[in-house]
């Protein structure tokens, strides 16, 4: 208990906070457990059968190895990108850094699906760009993203961004003055960087490779969008397959398969906290003064490779996948005279189940952050004032409906809400499972960044107020909500992107009137309107960049730690 | 071992000059500290010289060579220049032990392993950290990191040692023994060492020679005996110990002692230059006698442990230091008397 509570805090605030922890860890702990318990029973009582026959399947043995396989070599990948990025950016005198690692950052905002559709039009024989181009190979010749090197390709490049991210902030706690000490003792060039730079960003690089992997794991856009149509099943499409082709009575079965993932997922989870916790440790040091290596001569030629490799993982694609929507069917190659917004104007405008996704996702979104905010807020200010045993519970698992894969949020939440409690009603088919998914799941989103603008807050501003009088509420409402706002704000805004985008958790939750955007794009590519896919996906991505260039451009009224690109 | 020499360097940042044209030379085993308030650019200064910076214009040599040139664009990076520099963070290594960071530059050069070993033994011996070889940096002391920051720099046997505010993150006891382990380490190495300060008493108690700086220049460079005695400028007489500077009129030769008019009476002055204007007074040219002929009224009376701190206030409006053994109320009225204070013309 924090010495101060007996002054600092009244009972209404601890009525409420004990309220809104449990709202809140309902909303987090509970699907997680119901699916535990579903995986070990059988009828009511306590059983393996099922978890042995489940896991000695071959099927189940050959998509854990896909899985195993494409998220280890797709974080590979992130790595070696993701990595040499860090290390330029964050140590070395580039120019025009924010707009390079704003570019670096789409990718990762632009949802799973979308990034499998546009590069699936940048190759094969039926690429419009390359038709255009006159370079297509001949038809017949297979796409060589419908692969493992394809899967494994495209992992890498969605999750570049998390290695990127952890790994420049471990690079920008490293003091410059320790490096200039290597320099001063007579250490050279790349000596500097063995010896000293990678032994202190280490700790940083084994947690960003957990938890890329822990992403890539679960990822289900790309190994859906490349692995199905190529036979090669992962763990997540394994479980899609099997509800979508089998419907609720194979419920158990895939609770297993969610639980191993699960599982799997939770031993990332679990070594990446290890590293975070061992990061940093004991640096001592001014950081005020960033490092910069001055590259001399190769300045200009490091920053040509890393524009063409921005060039290469985000404007191609971009371009393959703008193409394919201007055609008026799909092979037609792009010219002045065959150009035409017929599928933008009948994706946005004509369709019925296109308008319906447009309506849930937005509306889902929208619904999601203010909930969102409104849970939020009062908790991590609560929780910020009043340290109890339940709160810091509650800031170790808030991350974890967020951090594991989404099939297992989504399995368990079908568990969970299929049959609910005393009642003969079920939310399973309606559009509140999706919305419950997306609380629980994205909490973190809006819970970080608010917990870090208060942290920065003086204490003594909510207690000055409570001196004069002001009570819990109008606390709340004239203090912490205003000077949390711009947080809040830009946590509404990440939270509302990530929902907008989101594909797996709804995959598994949608049926007929409750798709989202996600789903409608891999409905529609799946149906082989590729093109009207191709419109839907670029006026997605345009919404994802006007959104984020509200953030960047807003960045600098916002406290430290809240755009999750500039910590 | 190396003399340094600083030929009109110059330094400016995006436009804005932070150090106009110095020149100086600093004596081959001479301990110089460059000292001055903050942002009057000495630590730019040493990062010059230890090549974390390149001079706009100017140049710097260490010995015979020159180590950068502004004109040219030379620059001998800091890895080759066989330097030590001590930082105010110490900067040690987190992820290698006491012995390893110590040892890391023979490593770097690399010294054969006996040879690797005995220099490093020498080195931690000589700065007492021998029981603490095996620790990492995080188990020691903020006074035993700032040893192994110095073991570091001196095991290489470097031209010149650098040392950037060194003391600022100790407490006042630790300083002062930290002190006595520069000195020590100072007269043992012969080694040229140039100690970066806002403290001026830090200064006195261990350079040769300090350069007072201000705003980017080096406004007087001397011993501390002659800085204190005979300050050339406002600046430094205010700086540098507790001077009263205060215009002086009427000055006139009589038979081999200089006089002047302050407080409209005749004081007798030193100085070395022709027609001065301003007098540092120090409290040791302030005496308080019962028929002074300066009427002063006493502002505050501090105690400073065997004597009392006196601030006055003269006629004239000007505020003077004195010491005194005996205690006066504040509002009093002395008399005051000025001997032989040093006078200077502003340049």
């Amino acid at each position: 208990m924090s010495p101060l509570k007996g002054f600092g805090s009244s009972r209404s605030e601890d009525r409420l906070l004990s309220i809104v922890l449990l709202v809140a860890i309902t909303l987090t702990l509970t699907p997680v457990v119901r699916l535990f318990i579903e995986g070990v029973t059988e009828g009511d009582r306590f059983s393996l059968r099922l978890m042995q026959e489940v896991l000695s399947e071959g099927s189940t043995h050959s998509a854990l190895l896909h899985s195993l396989v494409t998220a280890g070599l797709g974080t590979l990948v992130s790595v070696v990108i993701g990595g040499a990025f860090a290390f330029l950016v964050a140590l070395t005198d580039l120019r025009a850094k924010a707009a390079l690692v704003f570019c670096l950052m789409i990718p990762m905002m632009i949802p799973p699906q979308i990034t499998a559709l546009s590069w699936t039009q940048i190759m094969g024989p039926s690429s419009v760009l390359l038709k255009t181009l006159g370079v297509a190979p001949p038809l017949g010749a297979p796409q060589p993203l419908y692969s493992r090197h394809g899967i494994v390709l495209l992992l890498g490049v969605q999750h570049t961004a998390i290695i990127f991210l952890t790994l420049r902030a471990g690079l920008r706690a490293i003091p410059q003055e320790v490096v200039e000490a290597a320099r001063v003792s007579g250490a050279r060039g790349l000596r500097v960087w063995w010896q000293v730079i990678v032994p202190l960003c280490l700790p940083s690089l084994a947690a960003g490779v957990a938890i890329t992997f822990v992403t890539a794991l679960g990822n289900f856009g790309i190994p859906a969008m490349l692995g199905i149509p190529a036979g090669y099943v992962t763990l997540p499409t394994l479980i899609y397959q099997k509800l979508a082709g089998l419907g609720t009575s194979v419920l158990a079965e895939v609770a297993v398969l969610a639980i191993l993932i699960g599982f799997i997922a939770t031993c990332g989870i679990v070594l990446q906290r290890f590293f975070q916790s061992h990061q940093r440790v004991h640096l001592v040091g001014s950081t005020s003064r960033p490092l910069e290596i001055p590259l001399g001569r190769a300045r200009l030629v490091v920053e040509l490779t890393l524009w063409a490799v921005v060039a290469t993982i985000l404007v191609l694609p971009m371009l393959g996948l703008l193409a394919t929507s201007l055609v008026p069917a799909y092979g037609v190659p792009l010219r002045l005279d065959t150009m035409t917004l017929s599928a933008w104007h009948e994706a946005l405008f004509r369709q019925p189940a296109t308008q319906r996704a447009f309506v849930n996702s937005f509306s889902l979104s929208i619904g999601t952050a203010l909930a969102l905010i409104l849970i939020c807020l009062p908790l991590a200010w609560l929780m910020e004032r009043n340290p109890t045993r339940l709160g810091r519970l509650f800031d170790g698992l808030v991350d974890l409906p967020y951090a594991l894969p989404g099939v297992v949020l989504a399995i368990a939440m079908i568990l969970l809400l299929i049959n609910l409690p005393f009642t003969d009603t079920t939310l399973y088919g309606t559009i509140w499972i999706i919305y419950l998914a997306y609380l629980a799941r994205f909490m973190t989103i809006m819970f970080r960044p608010i917990q870090a603008s208060l942290r920065q807050l003086d204490p003594a501003m909510n207690e000055v107020a409570q001196s004069v009088g002001a009570s819990l509420f109008q606390r709340l409402r004239s203090i912490i909500l205003p000077l949390s706002a711009p947080a809040a704000a830009a946590g509404a805004i990440l939270v509302f992107l990530t929902a907008f985008n989101e594909l797996t958790v709804s995959a598994l939750l949608w049926s007929s009137g409750t798709e989202t955007l996600g789903v409608m794009i891999f409905n529609l590519d799946d149906s082989g309107e590729t093109v009207m896919a191709s419109a839907l996906a670029m006026t997605i991505v345009l919404v994802v960049m006007l959104l984020m260039g509200a953030i960047q451009l807003s960045a600098r009224r916002l406290p430290k730690g809240v755009v999750p690109w500039q910590t | 071992m190396a003399d340094i020499n600083l030929r009109a360097v110059e330094k400016q940042f995006d436009g804005v000059p932070a150090l106009h044209a110095i020149s100086a030379a600093f004596q081959d085993g001479e301990f110089v500290a460059l000292l001055g308030p903050s942002g009057c650019g000495k630590s730019t200064l040493l990062r010059l010289i230890a090549g974390f910076e390149m001079p706009s214009a100017g140049s710097i040599s260490i010995g015979a060579t020159v180590m950068s040139n502004g004109q040219t664009g030379h620059n001998v990076p800091p890895e080759a220049r066989n330097i030590g520099f001590v930082f105010q963070s110490y900067a040690l290594w987190p992820h290698m032990t006491v012995r390893r960071n110590v040892s890391y530059p023979l490593e770097v050069r690399r010294t054969e392993r006996s040879a690797l070993r005995e220099q490093t033994d020498a080195a931690l011996n000589s700065t007492g950290l021998m029981p603490y070889a095996d620790r990492m940096p995080s188990e020691l002391s903020g006074g035993q990191r700032q040893r192994v920051a110095l073991a570091r720099c001196l095991v290489s046997a470097p031209n010149a040692v650098l040392l950037d505010e060194p003391l600022a993150n100790l407490d006042v006891a630790l300083r002062a023994s930290m002190q006595d382990v520069f000195s020590d380490f100072h007269r043992r190495t012969g080694a040229t060492m140039v100690y970066v300060t806002h403290d001026q008493s830090e200064a006195m108690a261990m350079a040769d020679r300090i350069a007072v700086m201000s705003e980017g220049r080096i406004v007087q460079f001397d011993t501390p005996q002659t800085l204190y005695s005979k300050p050339r400028s406002r600046f430094v007489a205010e700086f540098v110990g507790e001077g009263t500077v205060l215009p002086i009129s009427e000055v006139a030769k009589e038979d081999g002692k200089v006089t002047a008019n302050l407080f409209g009476s005749k004081i007798t002055i030193k100085t070395d230059s022709p027609n001065p204007d301003l007098a540092c007074l120090r409290p040791e040219n302030i005496q308080i006698t019962e028929n002074g002929d300066v009427r002063s009224i006493v502002k505050r009376c501090t105690y400073l442990g065997g004597r009392y701190r006196l601030t006055l206030e003269a006629p004239s409006g000007a505020q003077l230091i004195a010491e005194s053994h005996v205690q006066f109320p504040v509002g009093a009225q002395v008399g005051v008397s000025i001997h032989t204070p040093w006078a200077f013309s502003e340049i």
